[in-house]
């Protein structure tokens, strides 16, 4: 089974979202999403000032398998990149909630966040898709 | 709704993601592929090859038949046990198929396939049986596992049939031994000493979990791949098809045109392209910027297009990412590759990139 913390919330892409409670919020790729890529070879991150649009793809990994986009779930300013990825992709499958985070974004409105999935949401849409 | 192997319940119980493969439900990975991978190049792990096909071919006419059948020459295997890798070609040159053809009587071979292509491959050559004393039995009957690494020929040695031990034991590179209905060959898609044991499918339970309490790893298609490539194997359906020539594929080396009368099929067609010249050369790269080269990426020199990636990926005994390329033959020793629209540098290269645990290129 897939670990899908409750203080955080998803979009259908299988990115995660965590609130940082100051106008930014930081952003990775779930639990399910890591283990579906596989073993992750590469990550490509946005750059530091970019502007990211919600549902919008900004960054990618790279498992031995396949390259998938990374989907923005908001929209706003990159304001930091997890830079130990790059010599570190396995940290993403190692702990995706915590270490493994890719980038953090300043919101251009923090309301964007009440329109995102909570963990049950989540939890439903993996299980749909499983079906 | 795929095909099964025998062990499937195997890697089910072992947590194994299990994907469709050459119309079969085959284990990707028991979790992590790179682990896998290492494994096989430090120690030994075991693969369920079962999907592939081994095809027996018997009769007076055998020999004659496979001389016809295919690109290498089969009189090259004089001793019974010794194996030959193959490509099938159509009259145009292209790639049905490649095989590994093992000669077990003068009147016995058997050759392994593709699993993709079985039924292809089967109407084929039942298609070019006319006028050859020659009998096809496909072997459905049996399993096969795929034990390579350091370890892996130590380890298989006692676990199999006591009929069979001393000849495995003795077993020259690529030959083959069979008794007791059980085959064992010192062959593999890995580059790794190591052996291929087809066995009867109601072995195949016992003789997979001997092997795994042996300390022996289960391994999937995801590190076979990675395996392979590194040891600058060809994929069939990926590095060649029906659509391209085993001589702009690197696999010339297995086409025998000696003796000059054996006239093998797609003979003529590769004589034409020999004579015409301007063969597209078939190379490794290594990429030197960090990336994963994947297959249909574009290979450049300057501006100018030289190609296209035909296998690549990640290659964890070197740490970088590593390809199979058909090119322009005047690609010179390094190259740009196109990802994502940025063009990355990658030294090029002979293959095979890995063999017996030892990296063999230097960039």
């Amino acid at each position: 089974m897939s670990t899908v913390p409750t203080d955080l919330k998803y979009v259908q892409s299988h990115e995660w979202v965590r609130d940082e409670g100051d106008g930014t919020v930081t952003v990775g790729i779930t639990d399910h999403a890591q283990k579906l890529l596989g073993d992750l070879v590469f990550v490509e991150l946005p750059e530091v000032g970019a502007e990211v649009q919600a549902e919008t793809e900004c960054a990618v990994v790279e498992s031995v398998k396949a390259a998938s986009d990374v989907y923005s779930p908001v929209t706003g300013e990159v304001v930091a990149v997890n830079t130990d990825l790059v010599d570190a992709p396995e940290t993403i499958n190692e702990d995706p909630y915590e270490s493994g985070w890719l980038f953090k974004v300043r919101l251009n409105e923090v309301e964007e966040l009440e329109g995102l999935l909570d963990a049950d949401g989540y939890i439903q849409l993996c299980a749909a898709e499983n079906e | 709704m795929d095909q099964q192997t025998v062990l499937h319940a195997e890697h089910v119980a072992l947590g194994a993601r299990m994907v469709p493969f050459g119309g079969w439900d085959m284990p990707l990975h028991y979790g992590s592929q790179i682990d896998e991978h290492h494994a096989v190049r430090r120690a030994a792990g075991v693969f369920d090859v079962s999907h592939m096909r081994a095809v027996d071919l018997t009769g007076a006419g055998a020999r004659a038949y496979l001389r016809r059948l295919l690109a290498n020459d089969v009189a090259k295997l004089k001793a019974p046990g010794k194996a030959l890798y193959s490509c099938m070609l159509d009259p145009q040159g292209g790639v049905i198929d490649d095989l590994i053809v093992y000669h077990l009587r003068d009147d016995w071979f058997r050759v392994v396939v593709n699993a993709a292509t079985t039924a292809k491959d089967l109407a084929w050559m039942q298609g070019e049986m006319a006028g050859f004393a020659v009998t096809l039995q496909p072997r459905t009957d049996l399993a096969m596992l795929a034990i390579q690494g350091p370890a892996a020929r130590g380890i298989v040695q006692p676990l199999l049939p006591e009929a069979l031990r001393e000849a495995a034991a003795a077993l020259r590179p690529f030959s083959a031994a069979e008794g007791a209905g059980w085959f064992v060959a010192r062959t593999g898609y890995t580059g790794e000493e190591g052996v291929e044991v087809m066995l009867p499918n109601a072995a195949a339970d016992g003789f997979w979990r001997a092997l795994l309490a042996a300390g022996v790893r289960p391994c999937g298609l995801g590190a076979r791949d990675t395996l392979r490539l590194e040891a600058g194997m060809n994929l069939y359906g990926q590095d060649m098809d029906e659509t391209v020539s085993p001589l702009e594929s690197g696999l010339a080396w297995t086409v025998a045109f000696d003796p000059p009368e054996r006239d093998f099929l797609g003979r003529a067609a590769l004589e034409g392209q020999r004579m015409r010249g301007g063969l597209r050369r078939f190379v490794g790269l290594v990429l030197l910027d960090r990336g994963v080269l994947r297959p249909h990426q574009k290979v450049f020199a300057g501006d100018r297009e030289m190609g296209e990636i035909t296998s690549g990926g990640f290659a964890p005994t070197l740490d970088r990412s590593i390809a199979l390329a058909r090119v322009h033959p005047h690609l010179g020793d390094r190259c740009a590759v196109e990802i994502r629209g940025k063009r990355l540098v990658a030294a090029v290269v002979e293959p095979p990139f890995v063999r017996n645990g030892q990296v063999l290129v230097r960039v």
